[in-house]
């Protein structure tokens, strides 16, 4: 690791103004990405402003239809979490399927969400849910906050507080996990709202993207069967050794398929 | 920075960069090797602690980010007399181990997870499921679910 200076932020205000004084600071959240990018020397920044210290920022919650997840919630206590298992089973369900035992009791929603990695799970329960990201500044609506590979629509130093998921009438996420470190090589998360059928598909393309074609088709007939015969184009899907994208194409299928099996 | 962290009950304080390791500050500056560092990616679980009561792969930690919590190590599993932890006489009993370099972290997972369970004995699904986080080359795995499952039972006796 190169040399940088660490702080541990009292409040999110002094979060926000330390990162603003340093040449070139990242927020620590959990550091199960940020930690091993820096040990392998990807990235150098001046600063690390270490979020653990702000209470405010850790916490669920279920009220009048909604789960809030504060962004410091690390995945294991999602999980672990009755409210949420009988609130949303699918996203306790998810959080269990992220890493290892040991990487769930650190890693957190907000670090996740802000990273935005395309094999993250996460961003599938996000815009599958619809959920809402609190910032410091403004609320992001899940369609308009995953931009790219690695990208967001946050502000340079714009910090998550919290993500606001509406309770579904049913909701499932199934994925292929990449079988040594157990990440989405496709990710599909299927959720009937009261808007209507979202299919969001992570893991296969450099972000989460939704499925319309299979959202449309939901809506007419709700079953494995009427999204069978959907052909996913390869053009914009991921590519590497894990997996081809003819393959993850072929794998957003089946994924699909089981989500709406499950919700059945 | 000056750190202070309680491990195994003991109040320790150090000097560290903000760029020290956990793990780093356990082997080097504490000298307890018992918590190992194998592929230093937070891949293979041999450098997992308690912090707080909950396992964490100390390679993927600041020591920092430790400042004024409660780590347990291998080192604090035994008793202070030598004698063996129920987790860690059944790993003997059941062939947990053969090089032994992967068993701290073993243990410490283990012990994570007869807690995550409210104390209570495991069964095979459970262990090979929560054991996702530790890498054994050696063993084939089968004796140290063996183990646990036999540590997570004789840990009912109150021993």
């Amino acid at each position: 690791m190169y040399a940088f200076e660490y702080r541990k932020a009292a409040s999110t205000e002094d979060a926000e103004s330390g990162f603003t004084a340093a040449d070139d600071a990242s927020f620590l959240a959990g550091g199960m990405t940020i930690l091993p990018t820096l040990k392998q020397r990807l990235a150098q920044p001046s600063d690390l402003i270490d979020l653990s210290g702000i209470e405010s920022l850790s916490g669920i919650s279920v009220e009048g239809g909604t789960v809030t997840i504060g962004a410091m919630t690390c995945h294991a206590d999602v999980a672990a979490s009755a409210d949420v298992q009988s609130a949303i089973p699918a996203l306790a369900a998810l959080a269990n399927l992220i890493g290892d035992p040991q990487v769930r009791n650190r890693g957190t929603i907000g670090g996740s969400i802000a990273n935005n990695d395309p094999a993250a799970d996460y961003p599938g329960a996000v815009v599958g849910l619809n959920a809402t990201v609190h910032t410091t500044k403004r609320e992001i609506a899940a369609d308009d906050f995953f931009i790219g590979l690695f990208e967001t629509a946050l502000d340079e130093g714009e910090l998550i507080t919290k993500v606001v998921f509406p309770v579904p009438e049913k909701a499932a996420y199934r994925k292929f996990p990449n079988p040594a470190s157990r990440y989405a090589i496709v990710g599909a998360f299927v959720a009937k709202t009261s808007d209507g059928i979202r299919v969001a598909i992570t893991g296969a393309g450099p972000t989460v993207f939704r499925v319309t074609e299979m959202e449309a088709d939901l809506s007419e007939s709700f079953s494995a069967d009427a999204i069978k015969d959907i052909a996913i184009p390869q053009d914009d899907l991921n590519s590497d050794l894990h997996a081809s994208a003819e393959y993850r194409a072929h794998l957003i299928g089946v994924m699909a398929s089981r989500a709406v099996g499950d919700c059945s | 920075m000056q750190i202070s962290v309680t491990i195994n009950g003991k109040q320790e304080t150090g000097e560290v960069e903000p760029r020290t390791l956990l793990v780093e500050f356990i082997r080097y500056q504490l000298g307890l090797t018992g918590t190992h560092v194998g592929c230093d990616t937070s891949q293979c679980g041999a450098c997992t602690i308690h912090m707080n009561g909950r396992s964490v792969k100390a390679c993927t930690m600041l020591a920092v980010q430790a400042d004024g919590q409660n780590v347990a190590t291998i080192e604090g599993v035994a008793e202070p007399d030598g004698t063996l932890h129920p987790m860690q006489e059944a790993f003997r009993d059941n062939h947990g181990l053969q090089c032994g370099f992967c068993t701290p972290g073993m243990i410490m997972s283990a012990l994570a997870m007869v807690d995550r369970h409210n104390g209570e004995a495991l069964d095979e699904q459970t262990i090979r499921e929560e054991l996702e986080g530790n890498l054994c080359r050696c063993t084939g795995y089968h004796g140290i679910v063996k183990a646990i499952a036999a540590g997570s039972k004789a840990m009912q006796g109150g021993a």
